[in-house]
């Protein structure tokens, strides 16, 4: 008969561990070096029109800021809560088509005050959000996947039969702003950088706070999640709403760049698929991932919509890099750069511990280079 | 005082009756065991008590509050965690942060924005990762993992909440004999230092006799017998339900 006391674990087991270096990841990059990174970023993004001020490059920038925002926005709900939804394109539509007939009906004279109702888009595709999120997000993972799409085609029938307010197939205009020459792109870019700006500081926000850590929690096992006292569906909700507002700002941003609003363009069924493609590529449910996704994926979107934009041949060349990506790199670019830089750091540092035996105290951090600590015997 | 208390509890499945009219009360501050043959209904009434399952009939009480029709999060919030038969951990948070989920999700409406990780909580988890020995593992995803770890960092993920009972199915399940050791001790020390209750599940029954103040035997859906780990190792109802399994012989 064994007894069972509080000290009977073998001492290994127990063995005391330096505290602050356990919390740490040891082969992650250090806060400031990261910070430094985002900054450069930026700073480029922003000089990129000035360097480039061609309009033929401006406009495609123009359009991957666009793209970067809802990227970035898509991900906040997809990417952190796990659910993906290939709607979003209904705040998209509500964005474009808000900014658009409150432009019109608001008799807004063209200029810097289009702009100042871009803002408007996100918030009434927000508004939209709410019930729409409700609905759906009774639904879990696969079947809310239908769902979306089902509501981004009721949405977009709506808005080709709804014609005395939207117009229908014929669209709704907007006047342009009378700006000319190289500078007419230039505050529709610095809009969308900015919302981009805006767009990552909440998705990083959420990322570091405890209602982002339940986020991923659900992702993982909602089930799970909702035991350990976590609102899941007020979660959701939240995180839908959130990307609902940036989509429908870079469709706001849309709708006074362009100049023309149209049901299949608005609730565009291919939207979703450019996006996710870019949030899958560069990382779903991190923080830099859609940011990489969209630099790099949107300029070669807009470039082959130029050159081959009748055939919509960059559809089926996108459609092929996100099957190769998903069999190549499930988890995307970023978290699987990430996974070889760290064990390549790991197997350097323990060829490294091998090389000079840890006597003196001289050795630097001595870092456990995997999972190892209990070991079950085999359980696994 | 008990603390949880499942009265006249029936739950089917199709025409499985998988609780049949169980009656149980698990006392506050005690270490329980619940004993008894695979599909005796053991993991369903861990799902009916935490609200994972609905009863058909019957009621089941928390301290006093009646949670028969309560959702997970709810009985959760009373205070009664619970780990899972099938390890439930979230793969792909690292170890600290499967910890921080469960943390303190008391502080109201904003709180929830605010850092996870604040030097206040650290201090905690770390307390809580000591104390499994699950430190050095702190950064590492927790599908990284293995079983036996896996099942250690599920019982810190209820602990940190500083629940006031905890309710641990099969806890010893796949974990090699000096881990299970070093679960008892934990468990022990848990319920001599804060005074928190545990219901276990556990077929060794050397772990289960060597630890509970009290043992449960569930048999078909219901509770066969109830008492000191000694009394019950010779009731002969427990003896025939093991199907003839002398328990001393297992036990020794
Ligand atoms: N979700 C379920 N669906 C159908 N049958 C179930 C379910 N859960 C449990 N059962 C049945 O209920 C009975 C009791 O199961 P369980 O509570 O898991 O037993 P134990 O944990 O004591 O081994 C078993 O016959 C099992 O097959
Ligand atoms: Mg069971």
């Amino acid at each position: 008969m064994t007894t069972l006391h509080a000290g009977t674990a073998p001492a290994e087991l127990l063995r005391p561990v330096e505290a602050e270096r356990a919390f740490r990841d040891p082969f992650e990059p250090s806060k400031r070096s990261r910070a430094t990174a985002w900054v450069a970023l930026f700073a480029l993004l922003a000089a990129f029109p000035i360097v480039f001020s061609n309009p033929a490059v401006t406009s495609i920038g123009v359009f991957t800021m666009m793209f970067l925002v809802a990227a970035i926005g898509w991900n906040i709900f997809s990417g952190y809560s796990g659910y993906v939804s290939i709607g979003h394109a209904v705040y998209y539509g509500f964005g474009q088509y808000a900014v658009a007939l409150l432009i019109e009906h608001w008799h807004v004279t063209p200029g810097a005050s289009e702009l100042a109702i871009i803002p408007l888009g996100g918030i009434v595709a927000a508004a939209v959000a709410v019930p729409v999120g409700l609905i759906l997000l009774r639904v879990r993972k696969h079947t809310f996947i239908v769902l979306t799409i089902a509501a981004m085609f009721i949405f977009q029938l709506l808005a080709f039969n709804f014609a005395g307010f939207t117009g229908g197939s014929a669209g709704t205009n907007v006047v342009s702003p009378p700006w000319t020459g190289t500078v007419f792109n230039l505050p529709f870019y610095y809009i969308g950088l900015g919302a981009a700006i805006l767009a990552l500081l909440v998705s990083w926000g959420i990322r570091r706070s405890k209602y982002g850590l339940g986020l991923l929690a659900i992702r993982d096992d909602e089930d799970r999640a909702k035991g350990l006292g976590i609102r899941v569906t007020r979660a959701k909700l939240i995180a839908y709403v959130a990307s609902a507002f940036f989509v429908g700002i870079a469709g706001g941003l849309y709708a006074t760049f362009v100049g023309a609003v149209y049901p299949q363009f608005a609730f565009d069924p291919t939207y979703d698929l450019a996006i996710a493609v870019m949030v899958f590529v560069g990382g779903l449910g991190t923080l830099p991932g859609p940011v990489l996704g969209a630099l790099v994926l949107a300029p070669i979107q807009q470039y082959f919509y130029i050159q081959f934009g009748a055939s919509t041949l960059y559809l089926i060349i996108y459609g092929i890099l996100f099957i190769v990506i998903l069999l190549t790199l499930p988890a995307g670019v970023v978290p699987s750069i990430s996974d070889r830089y760290r064990s390549w750091m790991a197997s350097r540092q323990r060829r490294r511990e091998e090389a000079t035996p840890t006597v003196g105290g001289a050795m630097p951090v001595t870092v456990p280079a995997g999972p190892v600590g209990i070991d079950d015997g085999g359980a696994r | 005082m008990n603390l949880l208390e499942v009265d006249e509890v029936t739950k089917a499945y199709g025409g499985i009756q998988a609780l049949a009219g169980c009656s149980m009360t698990f006392e506050e501050g005690k270490i329980n065991g619940l004993i008894g043959p695979n599909g005796s209904g053991k993991t369903t009434l861990f799902n009916v008590m935490t609200g994972y399952e609905r009863a058909d009939s019957g009621s089941v009480h928390v301290a006093g509050t009646d949670v028969t029709a309560a959702s997970p999060d709810q009985v959760f919030s009373l205070g009664v965690g619970r780990t899972f038969q099938l390890t439930r951990i979230f793969p792909r948070l690292t170890v600290v942060e499967n910890l921080h989920v469960a943390s303190q999700r008391d502080g109201g409406w904003m709180s929830e924005f605010s850092r996870w990780s604040s030097p206040s909580e650290k201090v905690r988890s770390k307390e809580v990762l000591d104390f499994v020995g699950l430190t050095r593992l702190a950064a590492e995803k927790a599908g990284n993992l293995s079983y036996g770890q896996q099942k250690l960092l599920e019982f810190a993920c209820i602990m940190i909440a500083r629940p006031k009972a905890m309710l641990l199915d099969e806890p010893a399940g796949g974990v090699n004999p000096s881990l299970l050791l070093h679960l008892g001790g934990r468990i022990k020390a848990l319920n001599e230092e804060e005074g928190t209750t545990f219901v276990i599940v556990e077929h060794d029954m050397e772990f289960v006799m060597g630890l509970c103040d009290k043992v449960s035997v569930m048999h078909q859906g219901r509770c066969l017998c109830a008492g000191e780990p000694e009394t019950v190792r010779s009731d002969p109802a427990v003896l025939e339900a093991y199907l003839g399994t002398d328990m001393r012989e297992v036990a020794r």
